[in-house]
């Protein structure tokens, strides 16, 4: 085998500051080369400078990058416009912007096809549809007209796939490819990553944060932490004997950790019966409405005190609403929700006030979750004063908000900080803090981990085990996510389409799946490979 | 003497105070405080604050206005027009408004800029420049700029020592080294500079506006100078007070159009869907000329001329602010509708906040940024608003100084040969200074404003 890109002692700074430090790997032939690391760690930094796109305030300070022993750092830029696209294609984390709105798929296949072969208009039709066909789209040549708002994510990925794979490229750097899809589609185009791959030797660079999906598609794997590669090692290796520390720690976070959990008999918190929520489709003068889109059609479920209730879905499964629906944010078409025995969905706005205390929530997105323009003591602050809890003078519920940063682990002093100031985790504790403070007996968890790091995801997880032991809080816990389910649930619904299609333990769910769609998840889903005892 | 309070002088107090207000609220508030201490601290955003305070101190000369009784002005010459009501800047320049030419004249000019006929003792028939009535010939112009100069300078030095003073007491040679070298944590050093410039080049057309037409006249001998200064009040009244009504409408119809929705929504779009496919000169024109009307059917309403085109400029503030509402509401409604579905507003809602809190604490703020940089945007558009619509005659009242007046007569001036240039000049940089001056000043405070902005 003969290495098709070598980076060596490649190192970029900003400003002085070194990005990547002398880090060096080689790809070869027909090889899945996976770089893993946190948000931050430099990994589409040097997807980037692969392919000569680094923003100009980041230089290249030393060290190179070969293409088949070509230096790409020495070509002239119109060398490398014909490498771009035609040695080494890319594709990207997100279809939805990668594509263009205004063309039509097959226009947009076709055009780099032309740009690069110099084909025959008939031919590259032909050609276009031919990597339809492979990336396996069905229908290939109706959807030769169609405009990307027409197709799903997946299939958008797969039109990227197409357009990467038009000009046979010899390298394919796939930055985080499949992290925006859910997981059943994630493991289609896993697998067709993988077919593509076997059937053309094509050499890929796999970038992504999730070990899960490096376990399933990657040759060879290099852990890249703050700038420095701190263990490369064949994937198989990689899994059973990890060696640096960092990577021993990230392999434990990822796997978690099934934290024993009591099973002691407790009454119900919560209860759902019945819940439809259906939302009209309003059009024309004066919004009259036309339909109704059925987003919770049905569904019963129950929370005892002190428990964690884990709500997995796809997106679109209708799971935020039934959280909304709670919270009575969303008016309800049906059906009752039913706190500590009292029926929120017959109050009116005065009297649900108490029940907004008990019934708290903590959102998905920790940089949309606080209002930039407040401080963090003022957005702790709020609830208290809005719903009465707690004392009315100002310094003693500055005394309560001190507490409350404490408990969730961050420092006093950032109590007149505003959120910009703060990292994604410590935004998540901040949204926690907040939720606390109102004392609330039940919190909605809107995939509070989707969006943070794997050592984040487990400090936070962590976290809300640790309030629960201590003061017995109850979760409604939303996630896509698998493989957290085990770690913080006692029990878990699985919803497809607006309804329930399995309930009930964790163990019996995840281990003995009756349903089929839960079933198809759960093989869908990416596992680590269990560690080999020694 | 009596004080008299015209409509748009009330307003422009009400303002001044609310100013104050804002200002002592924001000292008490140590965020806040430090934020507009960040805004302050580049020196583009310091001298265009005191530039903006130098059209606002003349602003604020010009919006007093008082009737001077008769004994205080026995010894003047022409006792009958002190009778009219005057302003503070009017008394300043009291010798501008008396000494008044037959016609154009030049910048510094000692004769006329036309020839005329004239007739000799000898009864030979000349074409000559018929000298100036109000200026002397026997002064020195570099000698009195020179002591002009020197006295500026010597007044803003004093000035500033006297502000230096007031802010560090007594280790004030300290500080001065600091200033000169540009160390101090504010930019004191362009500050000073900037108000030194200013000071020195108004004392400098003051001082010799004694002496000469500084700027020229215009076509019946007026004083192009005093013409300027007075256009200040008319320019900066527009583009603020116009603002100032227009915002609230914005705001209120923005933002509960995209909060509630709904019938609420549906309403509010037709409505400035309707106004904004008016033209919006003809809706202009048409709220004028019915005013016109009005205002010719209740002569009873003002007493003198001066009311009359303040009470026309008041109308015109107002008909402008209800036209121009819609383009900032639209982008309020947007917004709104952006902000209304993120989750910090959720999580408001999750706590029972009330609807009108949640507008107060979570929208609003999140909106100030669009509000300042269209406050200023239309600042400089209204400003430059007034001179279309002068040019159309519907502007404010003819017998009012007004830039847009003065660009709208230079619209002949600059057709004759030799042109006449030096009104459509003073004009051109008196308004072109404000504008910019605003401009840069909202640039740096939108920066500083926005947290997304910061490192």
């Amino acid at each position: 085998m003969s290495s098709i890109l070598s980076v060596e002692q490649l190192t970029l700074s900003i400003e002085g500051n070194a990005l990547l430090k002398a880090i060096s790997f080689e790809i070869q032939e027909g090889e899945v080369f996976a770089l893993v690391g946190e948000s931050g760690s430099g990994k589409s930094l040097t997807s980037l400078a692969i392919m000569r796109l680094l923003p100009e305030v980041i230089s290249v300070s030393s060290g190179d990058i070969k293409l088949k022993n070509k230096s790409l750092f020495s070509l002239p830029e119109y060398e490398m416009q014909k490498i771009r696209g035609k040695s080494i294609a890319m594709i990207f984390q997100e279809p939805m912007s990668a594509l263009n709105p205004v063309m039509t798929i097959g226009e947009q296949v076709a055009e780099v096809i032309k740009i690069h072969l110099g084909l025959k208009k008939e031919a590259v039709k032909q050609k276009v549809i031919s990597l339809f066909e492979e990336v396996a789209l069905k229908d290939p040549e109706e959807r030769y007209t169609w405009y990307p708002h027409q197709l799903s994510g997946g299939q958008k990925q797969r039109v990227m796939i197409a357009i990467a794979l038009a000009c046979e490229p010899d390298l394919l750097i796939a930055d985080e490819p499949t992290t925006a899809l859910d997981v059943t589609i994630q493991a289609q185009v896993l697998k067709l990553l993988k077919t593509i791959q076997s059937k053309r030797k094509l050499s890929i660079l796999f970038i992504t944060h999730d070990l899960a999906v490096v376990s399933q598609i990657a040759d060879r794997v290099a852990v890249l932490r703050e700038g420095i590669i701190v263990e490369e090692a064949n994937c198989k290796d990689f899994f059973n004997s990890p060696q640096h520390t960092y990577t021993q720690s990230l392999l434990k976070d990822a796997r978690g950790i099934q934290i024993k959990r009591n099973n002691v008999e407790t009454q119900s918190l919560l209860e759902v019966k019945n819940l439809k929520v259906h939302f009209p489709i309003k059009k024309g003068f004066f919004q009259r409405t036309v339909g109704y889109v059925n987003a919770v059609d049905g569904v019963n479920f129950s929370i005892p005190k002190g428990k964690t209730l884990a709500l997995v879905g796809e997106s679109g499964s209708g799971k935020s609403t039934i959280g909304q629906a709670i919270l009575s944010l969303v008016p309800l078409t049906e059906g009752e929700v039913v706190f500590d025995g009292i029926n929120l969905s017959t109050l009116n706005a005065s009297k649900l006030k108490p029940y907004r205390q008990k019934i708290q929530v903590i959102f998905q997105d920790p940089f949309s979750a606080l209002n930039p323009r407040m401080t963090i003591g003022e957005i702790i602050r709020e609830g208290m004063v809005s719903l009465g809890v707690g004392p009315k003078k100002k310094t003693l519920q500055d005394d309560i908000i001190r507490e409350l940063l404490l408990k969730v682990d961050l420092d006093v002093e950032h109590m007149h900080r505003y959120p910009h100031e703060f990292s994604g985790g410590q935004r998540q504790r901040i949204g926690i803090a907040r939720a606390l403070a109102v004392n609330p007996e039940l919190i909605i968890c809107d995939e509070p981990t989707s969006a943070l790091d794997v050592s984040v995801r487990t400090q936070i997880l962590n976290l809300l085990q640790k309030l629960q032991q201590e003061s017995g809080v109850s979760y409604l816990f939303i996630t896509h996510d698998l493989s957290i389910v085990p770690v913080i649930a006692d029990e878990v619904a699985v919803m497809k389409e607006g309804k329930i299609v399995e309930q009930g333990s964790v163990v019996s769910v995840m281990e003995n799946p009756k349903h089929a769609y839960t079933q198809r998840l759960l093989k869908a889903a990416p596992k680590l490979p269990t560690k080999l005892p020694r | 003497m009596i004080f008299v309070m015209l409509w748009t002088d009330i307003l422009v107090w009400v303002l001044v105070a609310t100013i104050l207000f804002l200002g002592w609220r924001v000292s008490r508030s140590e965020q806040v405080k430090k934020q507009w201490h960040t805004v302050f601290k580049s020196s583009i955003a310091m001298a265009s604050a005191i530039v903006l305070a130098f059209y606002l101190f003349f602003t604020l000369l010009d919006s007093v206005h008082l009737r001077l009784s008769l004994e205080s002005t026995k010894t003047s010459t022409k006792q009958v027009q002190y009778s009219e009501i005057v302003s503070l800047l009017d008394l300043i320049l009291r010798h501008n408004i008396e000494s008044t030419e037959r016609t154009y004249s030049a910048p510094f000019a000692l004769s006329e800029y036309t020839k005329s006929i004239v007739v000799d003792a000898k009864g030979v028939t000349q074409q000559v420049h018929i000298p100036l009535k109000h200026v002397s010939t026997n002064s020195d112009i570099v000698v009195e700029s020179i002591k002009a100069i020197v006295l500026g300078m010597g007044l803003s030095i004093l000035l500033i020592v006297l502000h230096l003073f007031g802010r560090v007491g007594s280790g004030i040679k300290d500080t001065l080294a600091l200033v000169v070298q540009g160390k101090t944590e504010l930019p004191w050093r362009t500050a000073y500079v900037t108000f030194t410039v200013l000071v020195t080049t108004f004392t400098w057309f003051y001082l010799l506006s004694f002496d000469y037409h500084v700027l020229g006249t215009d076509k019946v001998g007026g004083d192009v100078l005093y013409q300027s200064l007075k256009s200040i009040r008319t320019g900066v009244l527009i583009g603020i007070l116009t603002t100032l009504i227009m915002l609230p409408v914005a705001i209120i119809l923005g933002v509960s159009a995209g909060l509630f929705g709904g019938w609420v929504d549906d309403v509010i779009q037709y409505l400035y869907t309707t106004l904004s496919s008016i033209p919006g000169v003809l809706l202009i024109a048409a709220g004028v000329l019915s005013m016109q009307v009005m205002m010719s059917n209740n002569p009873t309403w003002f007493e003198s001329t001066i009311e009359r085109s303040d009470l026309r400029l008041l109308f015109l503030i107002l008909i402008l602010g209800i036209t121009s509402w819609t383009g900032l509401c639209r982008l309020l409604r947007a917004e709104t509708l952006k902000i209304s579905q993120i989750e910090y507003v959720t999580a408001a809602k999750a706590f029972g906040v009330s609807k009108l809190t949640i507008i107060r604490r979570h929208i609003i703020p999140n909106l100030m940024h669009i509000i300042l940089i269209s406050v200023v945007l239309d600042f400089s558009g209204l400003v430059l608003a007034e001179a279309v619509l002068s040019y159309v005659g519907v502007g404010v009242d003819p017998t009012m100084h007004s830039w847009g007046n003065m660009i709208n007569q230079a619209r002949l001036e600059m057709a004759r040969e030799p042109m006449v240039w030096w009104s459509l000049f003073s004009a051109f940089i008196f308004m072109f200074i404000l504008v910019l001056a605003a401009n840069l000043l909202s640039d740096r405070v939108q920066k500083v404003l926005d947290p997304r902005n910061k490192s």
